[in-house]
This record gives structure tokens, sequence and C-alpha cells, in this order.
């Protein structure tokens, strides 16, 4: 977007320095509501990290053994055990859904009203099978298997733990998103983007690129997802 | 948030009118590159100055809030140094109160009081203003990122009410201790002290990400990131710090919490309580202590930084030099934060770690001298041969960098292990952190109220208050704090209750007494200080427009003092660095940052 002669920056790092201080803007052409997703996400992060790392942690000090997670998280379907069969669903649908989110940011950017709201609204449909997936997993290991915050029948009770933390704040993650792909799949369809019409709370107006920073938010969440099931159900 | 559409145009009228270049010269300075923010016009009284969205508002609402809680705070040590000074004299001192005092003294001086202030109050007022914006890049989340602070503040001194009282398990919280009964305030103090600090973390977060993007997109023409005052670069650096460190303060507050009401064993080994073995089992103390010092460590440098950047803009103005060094000052500053991510486990040398993980944070810790010392260093070597007017702000700053100097050298102690061991939990270790990140950043919080108050309320603070202020802080801090590094070295622990008949206190009970005395006037001070804030207000000298001659744009608004929108028709274009004092060839003392160099045709041009 950016029209600059990059050709008058000096060489090596000097130049990288140079770009990066450069007049007004570090990113040249980001607007600040993407730039504030991006610095968000990366303090979520931290987040996510610091929970995975305690995991691990805990996994790499328990002295009782951690519980088999293909067992744990099998299905019994027509009388065949399908180990981590809901999960595979459940990740096909979340990675589904950051497909759909990318085309209603497609959209969105051809200002294509119809398409981009109903894209968002497969989007949070999406992210709410999801939820209600995890809420379905979550009953069956609370009440079929006994699975509880403080101990389990099949090893290291601070399998439990971390299983409901994690997935639990991964989950009102999703459901935010939710929430918000709604809210601005109403707003598309009104077509609030094009005539201005202003936040409530903010009382700003708002443009697609609002679309493409829901989208950032919802490609993160799936992403972490990836990594929360490598480690509770591949590991 | 800008239109795509418009700014595609506005930037091909840069690239017409600018010759291509993206870098300021020194006489021609880029057109604009987005459109000019649109701002929230508030028109009742509620809008301005309750529910404000002006950063201006938002940043004394901090500082306010955060004074009244640091005054707390401040009653809470007296409460300490009576028990310490004079023990058994007090009835309403019991050990559980002490224990409670330790810990919420603690707690919200750091993060309630210096980090809120620093970040929250000046990042508010001043981030802004110094860069040439009209406002923070998001009102509406700067608004909610305040009132969601006053929560946090308030479910923290609702802890004060509940049964048991607030939580006395020291201001690191340590599990297993922090949620067991034995430990005051284990019943319901330990979660509310949770709960507050995990909203005053999501309350940061909002804020945060405000300061960030408003320095990096937000500037105003010409004012390149190497132009920036250090006072920016410091806040902006910190708030880094704060998004990155926050998390983990975060994590373990969600965790202690899961511990606590859920049965969870996050942190809790397997465990006895008064002789039972309790549900608890197999979770680890230590992770805790890893979580809390991630975040805890760079905690000091989110404090520390701000004052650094503060201070050296302080020292410049006041001694009518430009800063020494400013591109060495900003590296300093940037690898002091990132270096402070890799030092925390400096703090649990004697929690039982491997010996080469001490090896290694030992390392890294003593590494954080040198871009220290560099600062150190500027600052001096920006005085030498300066104009020092010995205004107040000035004491202060000079006091800071005699404090922060004191408390630096006794880190090198603390930093190696072999001498942090046998000074572990001792006086010492508590001499020295109130010296560093105590005195020292406070002695800047006072030097930059001074400085800035005209700013704000367009009156002085007054001047004879104002010294017996410092003096009093100055010597008073020393009285303090010198005798608890003796304290230390013969062995007296800290955080005991009482001493009684310990050996080691033969030549330690005057010390004490003299310490609780000498605490006791300091903070008597603290509030004639209070008292000048508010009657300045309305009593103060009038203060003519930029009292102390500094560049930075807050002094050059239109309006003095600055009013919403800081600048009124057109954003100011910036041509310089902001330390252009006595620059050679010129006829002029100062050269403000919005001056052409057209303007001042025989003053040498500044290539920053």
């Amino acid at each position: 977007m950016s029209q600059f002669d990059i050709s008058k920056l000096p060489k090596g790092s000097k130049g990288f320095m140079y770009d990066w201080g450069s007049d007004q803007r570090a990113f040249k052409g980001v607007p600040w509501g993407k730039a504030m997703m991006w610095i968000f996400l990366l303090s979520d992060t931290f987040i996510f990290s610091c929970f995975l790392i305690s995991l691990m942690t805990a996994r790499a000090s328990t002295v009782v053994p951690w519980p088999y997670a293909s067992e744990v998280f099998g299905l019994t379907v027509f009388g065949t055990s399908v180990p981590l069969l809901l999960i595979a669903i459940m990740t096909f649908v979340l990675i589904t859904s950051s497909g759909t989110m990318a085309i209603a940011v497609k959209y969105g950017y051809e200002k294509n009203r119809k398409l981009c709201g109903w894209f968002l609204v497969a989007t949070a449909l999406g992210g709410l099978t999801f939820v209600g997936m995890q809420a379905f997993e979550w009953s069956k290991l609370i009440f079929h298997d006994g699975v509880r915050p403080w101990g389990n029948p099949f090893g290291a009770e601070q399998f439990g733990a971390f299983f409901f933390m994690v997935t639990g704040f991964h989950g009102t993650h999703v459901s935010i998103g939710v929430i918000f792909l709604f809210i601005f799949a109403r707003k598309v369809f009104r077509g609030d983007f094009e005539t201005g019409r202003r936040g409530y709370f903010t009382s700003m107006k708002s443009d697609y690129e609002a679309i493409e920073i829901l989208g950032l938010y919802w490609h993160f969440v799936d992403l972490v997802w990836v990594f929360i099931f490598a480690f509770f159900y591949l590991w | 948030m800008s239109d795509e559409y418009t700014e595609n145009k506005l930037e091909a009228k840069a690239a017409d009118s600018s010759s291509g270049s993206y870098a300021p010269t020194a006489e021609t300075v880029p057109a604009k590159e987005s459109p000019d923010q649109e701002l929230y016009h508030a028109k009742s009284f509620w809008t301005k100055w309750v529910f404000s969205q002006d950063a201006k508002v938002i940043g004394v609402q901090y500082a306010l809030t955060a004074t009244a809680i640091g005054f707390i705070g401040l009653i809470l040590s007296w409460g300490m140094r009576l028990q310490l000074g004079f023990p058994e004299t007090f009835s309403f001192l019991g050990p559980a109160t002490y224990y409670q005092s330790v810990t919420m003294h603690g707690m919200i001086m750091v993060i309630y009081l210096l980090t809120a202030l620093f970040l929250g109050g000046f990042g508010n007022y001043l981030i802004p203003l110094m860069v040439g914006a009209r406002d923070m890049v998001f009102p509406y989340v700067n608004m909610v990122s305040y009132w969601m602070f006053l929560i946090a503040v308030l479910v923290l001194i609702a802890s004060f009410f509940v049964p048991g009282g607030p939580t006395g398990a020291g201001w690191t919280l340590y599990p297993p201790q922090a949620i067991l009964p034995g430990t005051p305030g284990s019943e319901m103090g330990i979660v509310l002290m949770l709960i507050s600090l995990s909203l005053f973390v999501i309350g940061f977060t909002m804020g945060g990400l405000n300061y960030v993007i408003t320095v990096l997109q937000a500037r105003t023409r010409g004012m390149t990131l190497m132009r920036m005052p250090l006072t920016i670069w410091g806040i902006f650096t910190a708030t880094v710090l704060a998004l990155l460190a926050f998390p983990a303060l975060f994590v373990a507050c969600i965790m202690m919490t899961l511990d606590n009401l859920l049965g969870t064993s996050f942190f809790m080994p397997e465990i006895f309580s008064m002789g039972e073995k309790l549900e608890y089992g197999g979770g680890s103390p230590i992770l805790f202590q890893h979580l809390f010092w991630f975040f805890g460590h760079p905690e000091v440098y989110i404090v520390a930084l701000p004052a650094f950047g503060i201070v050296s803009d302080l020292i410049s103005v006041h001694a009518r030099k430009n800063i020494f060094g400013y591109r060495m000052m900003v590296w300093a500053i940037v690898i002091i934060g990132a270096l402070s991510f890799i030092v925390w486990a400096h703090h649990m040398y004697v929690s039982g770690m491997n010996p080469w993980f001490g090896f290694f944070f030992a390392t890294t810790t003593l590494i954080i001298a040198v871009p220290t010392a560099i600062k150190v260093y500027n600052w001096v070597l920006t005085l030498w041969r300066g104009n020092i007017h010995l205004t107040i702000p000035m004491l202060f700053s000079l006091g800071f960098i005699v404090t922060f100097v004191n408390g630096g050298i006794t880190g090198l102690f603390l930093g190696n292990v072999i001498i942090d061991v046998p000074l572990s939990d001792t006086y010492f270790v508590v001499a020295h952190f109130h010296m560093v990140m105590g005195i020292a950043p406070l002695m800047v919080v006072f030097g930059a109220i001074y400085h800035w108050y005209p700013l704000i309320t367009g009156r002085h603070l007054n001047q004879t208050l104002g010294k017996i202020h410092f003096w009093v802080t100055f010597v008073g801090a020393y009285a303090i704090y010198f005798p608890m590094h003796y304290l230390g070295f013969i062995g007296v622990p800290r955080r005991y209750f009482e001493m009684y008949d310990s050996p080691y206190m033969t030549s330690g009970v005057g010390l004490n007494q003299f310490i609780t005395v000498a605490a006791l006037i300091v903070g008597f001070t603290q509030f004639l200080f209070l008292y000048n804030i508010f009657t300045s207000w309305y009593k103060g000298e009038k203060s003519e427009r930029n009292p102390w001659k500094a560049n930075s744009l807050e002094w050059h608004t239109p309006d003095y003092p600055p009013t919403h929108g800081n600048f009124g028709k057109e954003l100011p274009v910036v041509y310089r660095w902001p330390y252009d004092f006595s620059v050679p060839g010129s006829d002029k003392e100062y050269i403000p940052q919005d001056v052409a160099p057209s303007q001042v045709p025989t003053a040498k041009a500044e290539t920053t």
C-alpha cells in the first residue's frame, strides 16, 4: 500500500532501524485497530504459553502416571471404540470455520455485504458447534468418567485440573469470538459500514477492516487450539 | 479507525510533495500519512470529567486513584515500623496485622501505586501530548481501562473488611502457605487479592494496547521514533514489558484461585495441616515462583524504565543541556527491557535450583548492569558543565541518580549466587529493593509531578513546601534504608514479626527505633506534599506558559493548560529532537521541537 521509495534507505541493519523508526508510523499502512489486535494477540500468546508450559512441568514432574489420552478421549461408536473421534471432528469444525472467516474477510473487502455477512454467520455457527461439542466432552468426562478438577480415576490429578482450565479458557475465547461474530454479522447485514452508523459504545464509525481484525482474533483462537490439541490429546 | 481509501489518496499526495523519501530531513517533513483522528466530543459534566474519554482526564484519574491507594500503603508501612521499632507497645498490632500490613504495603506500592501511576497516570497524560496526537488511539477502551483499575482497587480495599481480613502471605503470595489456614487472610483475603490482580491485568492490557499503538502508529508529522522524548521511550518500553509479563501473573492468579476455591493442586504438594493430611497433592510450589517472578522481574523494570526516561528529560531541561548519548539511552532502555525477561530466577537462588541455573541467571543479571551503568554515566555527563538550575525537579533528579546508584550497587551483591545466599531474606534485601525500586522511582515521580503540575493545572506547586518535601524525603530515605543494610549484614531476617531477645538484635534495637522515627517523619512529609497538591490547585502561583523553557510538544499547545484535542486546529510538525538547548550558532537558548530550521537559520542542524 505504501508508495515510499525504499531504495533511499541505508543498507543493512541501519536501514531496518531507519525504516522502523521512520516518520509518524512504524508499520506503514497498518490501521490502528489491526496493529492493536496483533499486539493483543502477542500478549494473549504469553497467557496460553504460560498455561501450556505449566502443563508441561506438571506432566514432567508427576510421580503418578499421566492418563493415556487416546483412551480417555475415545468414543465408542456402534460397539467399536474410536480414539480421539470427537476431538478430530471438533478440530475439523474449528479449522473449517477459519476458512469461512477468511472468505468473509475477502467478501468484506470486496464490499459484498450479503456474502460477507453469511460467511460470518457460518463462522459463528462453526464456533458454536465447537463449543457445543466441548460441552458434550466436558459432561462426558465429568458425569460418565468421573474426571474432576481435583482428581480422576485414570491417574495424575493434575490432568483434570489442567484439562478443564486450559480448554475452559480456550472455550471462553471461542465463545467471546462467537458473540462478536454475531454482532458484526448484524452490523454487516444492516450496512453499518456503508452508512457510517456509529458504534453503540464507542460512538465511532467503523468499516470492513473490523472484519479483518475479528478474523485475526478468530485465526489466533484456532491456532491456539492446534497447540492445545497437540499437548492434551496427542502427547 | 482510518479509512483505507482516503489513506491511499493521502499517501499519493505524500509521495508527490516530499520527494519520495519517508524520512524527514532537516527542512522537509513528509506529508500526513493518516487522516486526522476523529474525536469523541463530550457534552455533559459526566462524560467530560467522570466517564471521560480524554486521555488527560483519564491520566489524572489514574494518578489520583493510585495516589489514594498509595497513601493507604504508606500508613500500612507505619504499622510495620511501629511494631519493629517498639515491639509489644501497641496493642493493635498482632502478628496477623503485621503480616497483613507487610503484604498489602508491598502489593499496593509496587502494582497499584507505581505501575498505575507511571503507565496509567503519566502515560495517559504525556504520550498523546508528547508524540503530537490528539488523544490515545482508542479513547473508549482507555476509559474502560481506568474503570477496571478502579474496580481492582476497590476489590483490594474490600479485602480489608472481609472475615479474616486481607491476605498476610507476603507480597509474593507464595503457595502453599498463602491459601492454607494459619496464614492471615487465607479465608477471603487471598481470593480477593487474586481477583483484584486479575482485574488489574485486564484493565492494564486495555490501557497498555493504547499506549503502545499511540506511540507506534499515531505520531505527528516529523516525529520519528528517534525524535521522541526519552520519557516516551521509557513508558513505551515499560508498557511492552507489562503486556508480556502480566500474562504470567494473570495465569498464576487464575491457577491459585482454582487451587483455593476448586481444590485443584496446581501449586499444592502433598501436605499436612494441623496434623491432618489435606486433599492436595502432586502440585509444584516452585512453578508458582517461576510464574510469579517471570512477571515479577520485568515488573521491576516496568517501574524503573519510565523513571529512567522521565529523569532523562528532567535533567536535560533543568540543566539546559542536550541529553548525552540520546541513541545510547534509547538502546539501553530497549536492551534492559529485553534482558529483564531472562533474569527472573535470581529471585529464587534459595528455592533449590540446579546450580547451573543459578550460574546462568547470575550472568544475565550482571549483564543488565552494563546498559544501566551506561544510563547513569549519560545522566552524569548530561549534568557535566550544564547550566544546572536547582529547581525542585532537578533536586529530585539528583536525588534519584544518587539513590539509584546506591541501590544498583547492592543489586550487584545480590545478583551473585554466593553472596546472595547468606544475604537472602535479610534486611539487606529489603534495603536494596526499597532503594532501587522504591525510593529511586518515587524521587522521579515527585520530580515529575513538580515538573508537570503547571502543565496540568496552570499553577506551580508551593516551592517552600517542595523544598522541605525534597530534603526530608531524601535525607529521611537514607536514614531509613542505610541502617537496614547493616541490619542485613548482621543477619536480621526480614518479615519477622518480632526478634524478642535474639542475639542478632543486640546492636539492632536502637537502629530499629531510629528507622521507625525516620519513617514516621518521612511519611508525614508525604502528607505535606498531598496538602501542597490540593491547595496549589486553586491557590498556587500562576504559571506562565512553558515555565521550564522545555522543547517537547506538550508545552507548546495553543491552549495552556492543553484542552480537549490537545493541539487546536492543526497538529504540530516536528523538525528536531526535544533536546535542542544552547545549540551552537543559535541566538535562542532553546529551540522547541516544532520550530522549522528556516526559523533559526544560524543554528547548527540536528541530525538525530
